[in-house]
């Protein structure tokens, strides 16, 4: 292989009435420009397949339940074919924001805890160790959660929750109902904790790029330690720890593993936080291969094409914040 | 403005709580892996690698067929994925940079990286399983495939980036065509970052589930024929797992530990790899 490839060397480097013909360096040239140039323009296929694919295979469900109506609709019956995604959507939204509220204060604790308050020698060490947290699969963060926190959940965490905090108004609807761990609390966490790593690191890397001098002559005006995050670098990397938390937005939303374990699969919708529901993901997976009629099929993948567009738009939103934040430091 | 003492106790009292914060990441990380050693290790045994699947409710058995399924999957979607992603992280770095398709490119990389898995996995079963009327390996390695490639892409187009502009204009004034110059200056600088970003991606395919259930599908038998239904390690955890029997729930944590060492192994390579070059 190494003795052709310098023939072709050779060959290539005499004179220019080569130009033309394929072994010519102009001609390699040219063909490696195209196809390294086709390479990267599958993405753009790739994305906008995605969409198209979606849109064509959900038609039928679209032109029989509409969008407003599908959206609402608690419906689910393969029976009578009555689709609706009232019941995942709200599932998903609300598996997002307890994960948003679990993991926010953490990755942001961390993040600053990395950057700015532990000794020069371990930061490395810790951060690399949070973001180990990212490389776990989400199918061990779904399994650990249905063995190992699910009953943690059921035995400790939630009855505790009900006798403290549920005796207060507006909490004791959110925690009534017989803890089984199996419920929308407990899939909200596992994913709080998956997603811990990806708006931690970016927020880390934003609040490193704060310059020395800004944070030096803060300290020289007499302000402590606190103040100095508070006041300056919090605010100079806000677009970045934003966009990083919107990042981790998008993970929660697609995420299907980790809660198709700790969720059940009921399509009805929860009456508190303490209650088997379903989110798109988790009906995607427990259903899409057991579709047996085309309008069944057809509303999955209608589900499909409401997450592919809600998980684009969000992470175009993360996109804007980052440039913003990239922007603000040059 | 408030007393020096309020003021210090505010300071102690955040640095505290950014503490508590990391111990408590920290905590759960140990408490998952150690959890995963604990449970899967009993698991382990010659048999799991070396048999397939004994009945339902019959003892011993292995998931022998699973482990070479999930091998051959990534096996095809390394091989369809990385030259493309490596590919096309060239053209952004190299050809198109003063392209504004260029970024716009960079742009959709990075949200395909996040696009959740399970949708790739349903765009796959609409173009390739749907088409031809039954699951198979091929599908799932091209599930895989387009995850791993803006994951490659993107990390190949920043490590080219990191090579100074000096070196190519060295080899330019030698004569090197373009190509040359890429494929004999830039690639050799740039080859141990390149290699992070493979490793990275691979990482991350590996333990993914959600794109082979309505690709690859499952089989409960052993087989190596990628245009059929084939068994992946993870399909298999999530089959195991949600099933009653407690022999499948330790063959599940078994190949949930097998999984999670082999990712452990790969996602240090890759650092430690990325840390020596840029020492």
């Amino acid at each position: 292989m190494a003795f052709t490839n310098t023939e072709k060397n050779f060959k290539s480097a005499s004179p220019r009435t080569f130009v033309g013909n394929y072994k010519s360096p102009a001609f390699i040239d040219k063909f490696f420009h195209v196809i390294t140039a086709v390479s990267s323009f599958l993405i753009i296929a790739i994305i906008v397949g995605i969409f198209f694919v979606l849109l064509k295979e959900s038609i039928p469900a679209i032109s029989q339940f509409g969008f407003i109506k599908f959206i609402f609709s608690t419906n689910w019956d393969p029976v009578r074919e009555l689709f609706g995604a009232g019941v995942p959507l709200f599932g998903t939204l609300v598996t997002t924001i307890i994960a948003l509220c679990f993991s926010i204060p953490l990755s942001i604790g961390v993040a600053i805890f990395v950057t700015e308050l532990a000794p020069e020698k371990i930061r490395g060490f810790i951060g690399g160790a949070i973001e180990l947290l990212a490389a776990i699969p989400s199918i061990i963060y779904g399994m650990w959660g249905l063995f190992t926190l699910a009953p943690i959940m059921a035995n400790y965490v939630e009855p505790f929750l009900q006798n403290s905090l549920g005796m207060l108004p507006v909490f004791n609807i959110l925690f009534r109902g017989t803890p089984i761990g199996i419920d929308l609390f407990t899939a909200g966490i596992v994913l709080g904790i998956m997603i811990i790593p990806f708006s931690a690191s970016i927020a880390r890397d934003s609040i490193l790029l704060t310059p020395q001098i800004l944070k030096e002559s803060t300290y020289a005006l007499g302000t402590t330690h606190w103040e100095v995050i508070k006041d300056v670098i919090l605010p100079y990397s806000k677009y970045g720890i934003f966009g990083g938390i919107v990042i981790s937005l998008g993970r929660a939303l697609g995420e299907t593993m980790a809660v198709a374990f700790v969720l059940g699969n009921k399509n009805k919708l929860p009456t508190s936080l303490f209650d088997a529901t379903t989110t798109v993901t988790v009906k995607l997976a427990n259903e899409f291969t057991e579709a047996d009629k085309d309008l069944y099929l057809s509303s999955l993948f209608y589900l499909v094409l409401l997450l592919f567009l809600m998980s684009f738009v969000i992470l175009a939103i993360s996109k804007y914040f980052l440039f913003k934040s990239k922007k603000a430091h040059t | 403005m408030k007393g020096l003492g309020y003021r210090k106790f505010k300071n102690h009292f955040f640095a505290s709580l950014c503490t508590v914060m990391t111990l408590c990441g920290l905590f759960l990380l140990a408490f998952i892996l150690i959890d995963i050693i604990i449970h899967g290790i009993k698991g382990v045994n010659i048999e799991l690698f070396l048999k397939d699947p004994a009945p339902p409710g019959v003892e011993g058995g292995g998931l022998r067929n699973a482990f070479i399924g999930h091998l051959l999957i990534t096996i095809f979607a390394v091989l369809l994925g990385v030259p493309a992603g490596i590919l096309g992280g060239t053209y952004l770095a190299e050809y198109g940079r003063n392209n504004p398709i260029a970024k716009f490119i960079g742009v959709f990389a990075d949200i395909m990286v996040s696009v959740p898995a399970i949708v790739i996995g349903t765009f796959v079963y609409a173009i390739v399983v749907k088409p031809f009327g039954h699951f198979s390996g091929f599908a799932g390695s091209l599930a895989l495939a387009i995850i791993m490639f803006p994951i490659v892409l993107r990390t190949t187009e920043n490590m080219l980036s990191l090579i100074p502009w000096s070196l190519r204009e060295a080899a330019f004034a030698l004569g090197a065509p373009y190509y040359k110059v890429i494929l004999q200056v830039v690639y050799r600088g740039a080859r141990a970052g390149i290699l992070t970003g493979v490793l990275l991606s691979l990482a991350r395919v590996i333990g993914e589930a959600a794109p082979l259930l309505f690709t690859s599908f499952n089989n409960n038998f052993f087989s190596t024929d990628m245009k059929k239904p084939i068994a992946s390690l993870t399909v298999t955890i999530f089959q195991y797992a949600t099933g009653p029997y407690d022999i499948w729930h330790n063959q599940a944590w078994a190949a949930a530990f097998a999984i999670t060492i082999t990712i452990l192994i790969i996602t240090l390579t890759a650092r430690y790899i990325i840390k020596g070059t840029h020492k």
